[in-house]
């Protein structure tokens, strides 16, 4: 007999989204993802602009200021802002995905708690530690320059 | 007032309706139930099937939480329907659709099998080199109640299939064999008895594997047995890693104590029935 | 087991960008506050504090493993979130050619660029 006819349910990019109900975990993991996103791409722009440091300061200050207008003095910040989140949810992540902070496996007794109880506090800690930083980096940035 | 306080009530139940024989894609059917507080999804399908069509499709057994057949996406979330009350969720509109991330066969069954087979692939049994345990079925072993605990958490796994339909990997990546799975292989692995570690090493540690989980943790938050594969995942990982950098504690896996040579037969007993497999 | 190596790597040398990267950005964005490798005062980005700073030999050395670590970093990241939008194996295959060549010409381009900054 053949195979019955089947429906494909996968949630495809809408499931990576989550969203509404789901953890303040997912919101971090989707947040991590677009961040990185940003970042990288911010990364090979970087790499090519500031190589022009290479030809002299007539290069550098063509360069610089091809790149000084509002949109990317915007831009700019936002990168940092990008660097700030990736940097301190990445220690938490690299703390949880080495195993350091989900705790030791446990007898399940309801209301369950599981390992995102256990890394929890340093997800509060990580974002204490950014917020400061984007204080910090936004002071020099918009007060500075 | 809280919810569970107010009395029987009318509730809209939406249910996603597929039939693989009629429909090109699956779509909303509804239906109006009378509930009463205490009800459960379950009980609410068993009335619509019963009183107003016969149609709807589910898979249930047991109605306790136990047998892991009942998964379904209900108001967005994964959960099993025989565990939920309706009147925990919601007082108007109840949402229901099969799990996300598989193929629906009809209306809310999921066909689980892929699942399954990736979990029949991480050899789901005691693996040993020194004998078959599944030979030598009487043989104790030596497990401290301490080495329990590393992985009773996991095996309370009852396959429902939730944490599949939470994870945002699973909602695009074919090839990642998903919480449930994953799990399972660090169920045998942090079993003292088993050593099997290597041959799971390589279908967790490769394409697929635990390497496509980034932690947002869904798998854990919608368990209905507590069972946590978002942290049996990232224990594995620690184990993976730990091996490839050389840092990993070689075990052996623990002995067995072996029949009891002062064992005598009491009298009046009646003796064993015999083996239902052939011993070497 | 390749995966686990590619992944391993990947979180080392997420911890290397926090000790360089973090260093990186504490120099060219809290320099109004702290100054730090800006001899010259004023913003991190002119050429004096640039020239400074590009001479030296622990800058470059530092920008050379600081780029080595970040593409690695990036790419191996943009790869996880690229192949897990289930593309097949010829979109996989096609998506590591592409990341790895362009990684190679990136790092060439930004490893040349400092050490020809050494001189001038």
């Amino acid at each position: 007999m053949a195979d019955p006819k089947k429906y494909d349910n996968r949630l495809g990019l809408k499931g990576w989204w989550g969203g509404g109900r789901w953890g303040f975990e997912r919101y971090a993991y989707t947040l991590h993802r677009l961040t990185g996103l940003g970042l990288i791409t911010y990364f090979v722009m970087h790499i090519l602009v500031t190589s022009s440091r290479a030809f002299g300061a007539d290069a550098w200050a063509e360069w610089m200021g091809n790149v000084a207008g509002p949109i990317f003095h915007v831009g700019e910040f936002l990168v940092v802002l990008s660097f700030i989140y990736h940097a301190c949810n990445g220690i938490r992540l690299i703390l949880v995905e080495f195993g350091f902070v989900v705790g030791k496996a446990e007898e399940p007794i309801y209301p369950y708690k599981t390992s995102l109880n256990k890394q929890r506090p340093l997800l509060i800690v990580m974002m204490i530690l950014a917020a400061l930083f984007v204080v910090a980096m936004g002071y020099d940035y918009w007060m500075l320059h | 007032m809280s919810k569970q306080d107010t009395g029987a009530r009318d509730i809209r139940f939406i249910i996603r309706r597929f039939n693989p024989e009629t429909d090109e894609a699956p779509h909303n059917k509804e239906y109006t139930v009378r509930v009463e507080p205490g009800m459960t999804v379950l009980e609410g399908l068993h009335q619509i099937k019963g009183e107003q069509d016969a149609t709807l499709v589910w898979r249930f057994s047991c109605r306790m939480g136990v047998c892991g057949s009942c998964g379904m996406l209900v108001n967005g979330k994964p959960m099993l329907a025989c565990n939920s009350q309706i009147l925990h969720l919601t007082n108007s509109v109840l949402t229901i659709g099969p799990l996300p991330n598989f193929k629906i066969l009809r209306d809310l069954v999921p066909d689980l099998m892929p699942m399954l087979k990736n979990h029949i692939a991480g050899k789901p049994h005691i693996v040993r080199e020194d004998f078959d345990p599944a030979l030598t079925p009487t043989d104790e072993y030596y497990q401290t109640p301490e080495e329990l605990v590393r992985f009773l958490q996991f095996s309370y796994c009852i396959k429902c299939g939730c944490c599949m339909a939470a994870c945002p990997t699973m909602a695009l990546d074919l090839d990642y064999k998903g919480p449930m799975p994953l799990a399972q292989y660090h169920r045998y692995n942090a079993d003292t008895r088993d050593g099997g570690f290597e041959e799971r090493a390589k279908l967790a540690g490769g394409t697929g594997g635990v390497v496509r989980c980034h932690y947002a943790g869904e798998c854990s938050n919608v368990c209905p047995k507590g069972v946590d594969p978002a942290r049996a995942i990232q224990l594995m990982k620690r184990q993976l890693v730990a091996g490839y950098l050389g840092l990993a504690k070689q075990q052996e896996p623990c002995g067995t104590i072996g029949p009891d040579p002062n064992a005598r037969h009491r009298e009046g007993v009646p003796p064993p029935p015999p083996f239902t497999i052939d011993r070497k | 087991m390749r995966e686990t190596r590619f992944w391993t790597w990947h979180l080392l040398a997420g911890i290397a960008i926090l000790i360089f990267g973090g260093l990186h950005m504490i120099v060219m964005h809290l320099d109004g506050i702290l100054g730090w490798f800006n001899p010259a005062g004023g913003s991190a980005l002119d050429w004096a504090n640039v020239v400074v700073r590009s001479q030296g030999f622990l800058f470059p050395v530092v920008y050379i493993i600081l780029l080595g670590v970040t593409l690695f970093h990036g790419f191996y990241g943009l790869r996880n979130i690229l192949l897990e939008l289930g593309i097949g194996r010829c979109g996989r295959v096609t998506v590591n050619i592409l990341l790895v060549g362009g990684g190679i010409v990136l790092f060439t381009i930004g490893a040349v660029a400092a050490i020809k900054a050494m001189g001038v």
